[in-house]
């Protein structure tokens, strides 16, 4: 049966057709919708972890019990999870195990371009690298069954254009695949010092063996053409070479990446005259290959920040791109993100970025955008979690240099279930002094609305019990709570003005869904009346002020017909933000 | 068979997505092999967007090289600007005659162009039609996408595909007719 997918609805599907029982993750662009399709296949136990770290570690448990198990996570979650998998490598697994990373070159979301190839090499793990979706279906079936040959968990590295461009698959059935039986073996699964010699020295063997596979499996494989020039590349920059050299080049394609097939690197370089290595990012393949003493060109011909796409490639390799039309750019103005209309956050920025002294540090979600203008409010952001505990620090060192500045971290709910809760304990703990907002939309936003401890549904759409977010900050010893509705901006302003002046740590939950969720039952009680009803400008009233554009909604037009005065689009949702701060109250109801 | 490139082009949130899917359906049915290729994340949040399919015998890249789209779809139109230089030299230009602005220019740090199809026609040959409208008057303006995959469909010389069966198999079924109506009004366009 041929169907057409993605590759992450491949990735879906292969697990599924290795007969996976078990699979975690944290939303993450561009890995979110492997999940999301796994959950579709009733056979199989989906779940969102909390953050991936979480998602590891159950799924090394499920694997110990016996049933095949994924975890699936964008590049940064993978450092999160880095902990528990470094030690996954050294127990080895029961039922095959299958750890997926989905990187971005070109950080087309994300905040930095890690290459996890490192992470292969460092812990020890073999690894998988598909260029269609196709390949990826079909390896993530062998990755099992070599989890399990080689007793180590595998790692699959796929990337943005792999994860979300469609071709065409063919389809299996799901193997009968039987379930392991689970035996008590301390010396295997308790990593003390006592047993983690023998399990590194198991690890490095079965890494050897798999350097044989490396070189006699069918992933890695010799396409004989021209000898004048030799190409070595691995994932999608092989398909991308493809498109550029044609037939000619000779290529060695590399689709099982860690160990590198070295025997087979070898039988190539006799082959051809000229090496190129074609690697998206970090110079991986490169390092090894001149390493073993085999001349070759790599990074310091193509470029190694981005995407490697075929005219970068042709730019590299001929000195000139295809002809192209040259558009006339005085026309393009540039199209950065901004928050929705009726995005909950607005009216929290808005009131934000009025006040003065301030140190914004913010997390990772739609609300990262509050550093853009018109609010141009954050000071500062770096993964998930950091906003509370960075902003622990840079309140305990405002303190130490006696710098008055009002310290004010930004999260939002799933971020907060993510790694906000032990930062914000860390605060609790350390008797820092300073504001946590904790943006509730009732939602994973960012990544297309996936649930959460908080949302009260699970990945199935199963009822979930909810996690109430001020119980778990009274918890860890927070005094000082408000919850507020952001689209309230007086109230908002006074819970900011209360907020950094308290005494010690301090947090105001703001609680409206997003504008673009699907509400569900609980959300339509607490919330009546909800994007029912929207406004719009009173052309006699209005007096061109612009005050209104300061909340950012991108359903507010000024002067679309030269008269400066304000419109409002139809994709305004009808939150009333702007309408608070109309000095004249041109904006209404209706 | 060479391979043939399309690029869809538009804002977050205008139905470039879908419309490539729907293009690539039927591109799938009748045995070409074909790849598709979507960036979204951020971009979704009012950002520009491309959507780009391929086809032909032996697809590899599932990205389109600039220089080489044989037809640039357009549901915005200054997006059309932007991804200008991805244009074959003979390479043709549909855009949709609508205008969505930016943030820049609603907060009033930026102007749109006033003649932006003027500038584009100086360059390109280009076909203005205005889906959006056209949606509009068959009572929902969400169908500009199918429209404009009508006129994709039509330019491209793939009406022998069996589109309105394409339809029915990936629209939610109280939405079909009036999408294979949109299809049909966005072929007569071209
Ligand atoms: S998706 Fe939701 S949270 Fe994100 S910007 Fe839009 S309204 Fe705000
Ligand atoms: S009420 Fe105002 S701020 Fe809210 S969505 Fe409509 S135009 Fe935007």
């Amino acid at each position: 049966m041929k169907k057409l997918f993605t590759g992450n609805e491949a990735a879906a599907r292969g697990a599924w057709e290795a007969g996976v029982k078990f699979a975690a993750a944290y939303p993450g662009t561009p890995s979110t919708e492997i999940l999301e399709n796994l959950a579709l296949y009733k056979e199989v136990q989906t779940e969102w972890a909390p953050n991936e770290k979480v998602a590891v570690e159950s799924v090394a448990g499920a694997s110990i019990a016996g049933i095949r198990s994924l975890a699936c996570m964008k590049h940064v979650g993978l450092n999160v999870a880095a902990d528990p998998m470094f030690t996954f490598a050294y127990l080895g697994v029961n039922a095959g195990s299958v750890i997926l990373t989905a990187d971005e070159p070109g950080m087309f979301s994300s905040q930095n371009e890690q290459d996890n190839r490192h992470y292969a090499r460092a812990a020890n793990l073999p690894m998988f690298e598909p260029s269609d979706s196709q390949e990826t279906k079909d390896m993530m079936v062998e990755a099992f069954d070599l989890s399990e040959k080689y007793d180590v968990p595998v790692l699959f590295r796929m990337t943005t254009r792999v994860d979300h461009s469609k071709s065409i698959v063919t389809c299996k059935p799901r193997k009968d695949v039987q379930d392991k039986p689970y035996e008590k073996n301390i010396p295997k699964y308790c990593p003390m010092p006592a047993f983690t010699g023998k399990m590194q020295e198991k690890l490095y063997k079965n890494l050897e063996k798999t350097k044989e596979f490396s070189n006699h499996c069918k992933w890695n494989y010799i396409e004989d053409n021209h000898k004048s020039l030799g190409i070595i590349a691995s994932g999608v920059a092989f398909r991308y070479a493809k498109e550029v050299f044609g037939d000619n080049a000779s290529y060695l394609k590399v689709g099982f990446s860690y160990p590198l097939p070295m025997d087979l690197i070898r039988e190539f370089s006799q082959k051809v005259d000229t090496i190129y290595i074609l690697e998206e990012n970090d110079p991986i393949m490169e390092t090894e290959i001149k390493a073993a003493g085999i001349s070759c060109i790599g990074k310091d011909k193509f470029p190694r920040r981005g995407e490697l796409l075929p005219e970068r490639i042709r730019i590299a390799a001929f000195g000139k791109s295809k002809e192209t039309i040259k558009p006339n750019t005085e026309t393009i103005v540039g199209r950065p993100p901004a928050l929705c209309a009726g995005c909950p956050h607005r009216g929290f920025f808005y009131e934000l970025s009025k006040l003065k002294d301030t140190m914004i540090f913010s997390d990772i979600g739609c609300y990262t955008l509050g550093a853009l203008a018109p609010y141009n409010a954050t000071d500062a952001c770096i993964c998930m979690g950091a906003s509370i505990s960075g902003g622990h620090g840079v309140a305990q060192a405002f303190k130490i240099k006696n710098e008055k500045k009002h310290v004010i971290s930004v999260i939002g709910d799933s971020t907060f279930f993510h790694s906000g809760i032990t930062s914000l304990l860390d605060a609790s703990y350390n008797k820092s002094s300073y504001l946590t907002v904790i943006l509730d939309n009732r939602i994973t936003g960012m990544t297309g609305h996936q649930q959460n401890p908080g949302s009260g549904y699970d990945l199935k759409g199963n009822k979930a019990p909810i996690s109430d977010i001020e119980q778990i900050c009274r918890a860890i010893n927070i005094k000082n709570i408000r919850t507020v509705n952001p689209n309230h901006l007086d109230e908002m302003k006074d819970a900011l003005e209360w907020g950094i002046h308290c005494e010690g740590p301090s947090v105001i939950i703001t609680r409206w869904p997003c504008a673009l969720k699907r509400l569900s039952t609980e959300d339509k009680e607490e919330f009546p009346g909800v994007f029912t009803q929207k406004y719009h400008v009173e052309m006699d009233k209005c007096i061109g002020c612009k005050r209104c554009i300061d909340t950012g909604c991108p359903a507010l037009e000024f002067s679309r017909n030269q008269d400066g005065k304000m419109s409002i689009t139809d994709s305004c949702v009808g939150c009333g933000v702007c309408s608070q701060v109309c000095p004249v109250n041109a904006i209404v109801k209706g | 068979m060479e391979t043939k490139n399309i690029l869809l082009v538009g804002v977050g949130g205008q139905g470039t997505i879908t419309a490539a899917k729907l293009l690539t359906c039927g591109l799938m049915a009748s045995g070409y092999d074909v790849k598709m290729s979507e960036i979204h994340g951020m971009s979704q949040r009012g950002g520009s967007v491309s959507s780009q399919v391929r086809y032909g015998t032996d697809v590899q890249s599932p990205v389109i090289e600039a220089g080489t789209a044989d037809i640039i779809v357009a549901f915005e139109k200054m997006e059309a600007m932007r991804y200008l230089n991805y244009l074959k030299q003979d390479g043709k230009v549909i855009v949709n005659d609508k205008e969505i602005w930016p943030m820049p220019v609603i907060i009033g740090k930026a102007e749109y162009h006033p003649d932006i199809i003027g500038e584009l026609k100086k360059l390109a040959d280009v076909t203005v039609i205005d889906a959006s409208k056209l949606a509009i008057d068959l009572g929902n303006e969400k169908v500009t996408n199918v429209i404009l995959l009508g006129a994709i469909i039509k330019a491209m010389g793939l009406d022998h595909i069996d589109w309105d069966q394409i339809i029915q198999d990936n629209v939610k079924e109280k939405f079909v007719e009036l999408n294979q109506v949109a299809i049909r009004k966005g072929m007569d366009l071209v």
